[in-house]
């Protein structure tokens, strides 16, 4: 995100995904309210804060806790892996608890929170603290009476830790119908972040919400958000914009025949791609030798699954020839198994981010995407998977999901309608006739790429997926036996086919064979003739010459005038 | 102090401990003059060379102040007889600090 340089200065959370919501974390030198119900996390957020400060930014901070004591504390938070002896030990926190007890105080005359401003004072000035925590400041209300001295007071509080210069974080408890129940937010109002805790159909998840920052803009969502070993992951659902490059490069599907159809070259590296289908129309298959073809070319590939136990994926694939265990050993394939119902829609988000941090897959396949489809929650699961989606493409992941049609339904409708944010959309289908029931498959949409429009007749063999030529005739479109039976009847056509043109081949060359002959014979006889012709012809010459001497003999005999007689018969 | 204290029975050996009372404040302000001098006067009226008066001043002190657990000032602490009690305020409403420093029962 392009900062302007006007914004105001901003101290970094370290929180995954808060800064980038916040655009670069919490006003610093002000004070910050975060306020939520119990046990939504504010204190942890608050802590994380401090400790990620203290250990990343070097900005030392200061915890007063008025609710748990420093030893809980201390505990609480060591199970996401924050020392915090350590950090106290080496001076980058003071952890100062401030034991609040109603009976014991009694109270005469007019008071002030000077005790609460030397202590927090000594603590800050003791390490040089940048940053500083309240937790649950509210809790004075209720043990100290006289509410307009406590408020005054804590107005002084606020405006003298924005006088101190350090970034603080303030808690407090929500109320009915306010962000608070003291109403803090009139004194904090530089930055308002709420937490949310909510369950719907038994299953919970934490949601966080910037309600206000002055000075600076903001996501405004509610974003989900996940507790784990280490510490708070916000998640921004669509990082704010659509910057994902497209790149050119093209991955093969694992089936070739396939990649045939998909512009010769197979689907785009960094694409989404969704196979729909009913029940046992071989989509696992699909995003197996999508895996297989991954692993094969030395990529990564983490397959997620929902339905099937990895060992039971693994045996069902050798079945059809893809051995996947050979990937597992080479560390190029991983799988993460997980019940739907194990977590929430968010946690689960989060576990594949994870993961996809962690292993840095080339490949994602998610089988099925409608497992996490329970009760009527498509709203969220969209908006789930629109955040894998994106999550994927800025990564530059390649990413197949599966999606289970029913049957009956349109089917080319997903139950999750994420059609409109996938690049390749592969349907395979059941095709019901003659009393078989075959697999069918055409490419529905294929972003950026000349595809193949004909339905191929898919089959599952030993040797894995194999796509058929389905027979379209005058008879419709046939599969399975009924197309065996047709490529046979045309097999038996054609062969009597080419037997006629063979004989009728035969017979041509038989005539010509015959015409050959007459007309040698023809030519022959004609020779003879000519012959017979040119000995006649010849003969009458002869004749003619013997009659012309005959005459000049007999003109010599009588002394006739020879020269003109001879003239004329020369002319003759 | 082998005395329990929900024996009400014996209020005469009570009245012989003596009363070590810490003063917080913070600066020689106007409250915390008034504080020091109404509590002067409580004692001198009710407990009678039996106490001593201890004033910690913050400003000078700080690191005191998380010892007795302070947030407001003046506050008044009874170190002892235990148990701790604490009172907050300028200490100009001597009923309330006489119950506070369990002098008078609570009606």
């Amino acid at each position: 995100m392009a900062k302007s340089r006007t914004q105001l200065p901003k101290s970094p959370t370290g929180i995954q995904g808060l800064d980038e919501i916040t655009g670069g974390g919490l006003p610093k030198g002000r004070p910050t309210l975060i306020c939520g119900g119990a046990g939504c996390g504010k204190t942890l957020l608050a802590m994380e804060f401090l400790v990620r400060g203290a250990t990343q930014f070097n900005e030392p901070g200061v915890f007063i806790a008025f609710e748990e004591t420093a030893k809980d504390l201390t505990k609480n938070v060591a199970s996401l892996g924050f020392d915090l002896k350590d950090l106290i030990a080496h001076k980058k926190i003071v952890l100062d608890f401030v034991y609040l007890s109603d009976s014991e105080i009694e109270t005469s005359g007019d008071y002030n929170l000077d005790g609460l401003f030397i202590r927090l004072g000594h603590a800050i000035d003791s390490i040089g603290a940048k940053r500083v925590v309240l937790d649950t400041i509210e809790s004075l209300f209720s043990s100290l009476p006289n509410q307009h001295i406590l408020r005054a007071e804590l107005r002084r509080l606020f405006l003298w830790l924005k006088d101190k210069g350090v970034t603080a974080i303030i808690t407090g408890e929500r109320g009915e119908g306010t962000l608070t129940r003291q109403g803090l937010e009139e004194y904090v109002s530089d930055c308002v972040i709420m937490l949310d805790h909510r369950v719907s159909d038994q299953v919970s998840s934490r949601r966080l919400r910037v309600v206000k920052y002055r000075g600076s803009t903001h996501g405004t969502n509610e974003y989900p958000f996940l507790i784990d070993e280490d510490g708070i992951s916000v998640l921004p659902v669509t990082s704010l914009g659509l910057h994902q490059t497209a790149p050119k490069a093209r991955i093969s599907s694992g089936v070739a025949r396939l990649d045939s159809m998909l512009g010769g070259a197979g689907y785009f590296r960094g694409s989404s791609v969704l196979v729909t289908g009913t029940a046992g129309t071989g989509k696992t298959s699909l995003a197996a030798h999508f895996a297989a073809a991954a692993c094969l070319r030395g990529e990564r590939a983490l397959y997620i699954t929902f339905e099937e136990s990895p060992s039971q994926i693994i045996r069902n694939m050798r079945s059809i020839g893809i051995n996947l265990d050979q990937w597992i050993e080479k560390g190029l394939l991983r799988f993460q198994a997980n019940r739907p119902t194990s977590a929430g829609l968010e946690m689960h988000l989060t576990m594949i981010h994870k993961a996809i941090k962690a292993f840095k897959p080339q490949v994602v396949i998610v089988d099925p995407l409608t497992s996490f489809i329970i009760g009527g929650n498509e709203s969220e699961v969209k908006a789930m998977v629109m955040r894998l989606v994106d999550l994927l493409k800025m990564s530059g992941t390649t990413s197949l999901f599966t999606s289970l049609s029913l049957s009956g339904g349109a089917l080319e409708q997903t139950q999750v309608a994420i059609a409109g944010f996938v690049d390749t959309w592969l349907l395979v289908r059941d095709i019901e006739i003659g009393g078989e029931r075959n697999r069918g498959m055409y490419i529905l949409k294929s972003r950026g790429m000349a595809h193949s429009n004909q339905i191929r007749e898919f089959l599952l063999t030993d040797h894995g997926v194999e796509l058929r030529d389905v027979y379209v005739g005058p008879s419709g479109v046939l599969t399975g036996s009924a197309r065996m039976v047709q490529e046979a009847q045309e097999q038996a056509a054609l062969m009597i086919r080419n037997q006629e043109v063979e004989r009728r081949q035969i017979e041509l060359e038989r005539k010509r064979t015959t015409l050959e002959a007459q007309v040698l014979a023809l030519r022959a006889e004609f020779a003879v003739q000519e012959i017979a012709s040119m000995k006649i012809i010849g003969q009458e010459q002869a004749e003619d010459a013997q009659l012309a001497q005959e005459r000049t003999d007999m003109g010599l005999s009588r002394k006739a005038d020879t020269t003109p007689y001879k003239r004329k018969g020369a002319s003759k | 102090m082998k005395i329990k204290s929900s024996t009400p029975a014996l209020p005469a050996e009570e009245k012989l401990e003596t009363y070590v009372l810490r003063l917080y404040v913070a600066g020689q302000t106007p409250k915390s003059m008034t504080a020091l001098a109404n509590l002067k006067k409580i004692c001198a009226e009710y407990l009678e060379g039996r106490y001593q008066i201890q004033v910690v001043d913050l400003l000078k002190n700080p690191q005191l102040a998380s010892g007795d657990q302070i947030l407001a000032v003046p506050t008044l602490v009874r170190r002892l007889p235990e148990p701790i009690r604490k009172i907050i305020g300028d200490l100009s409403n001597t009923e309330r600090v006489l119950i506070g420093l369990d002098l008078v029962p609570l009606k």
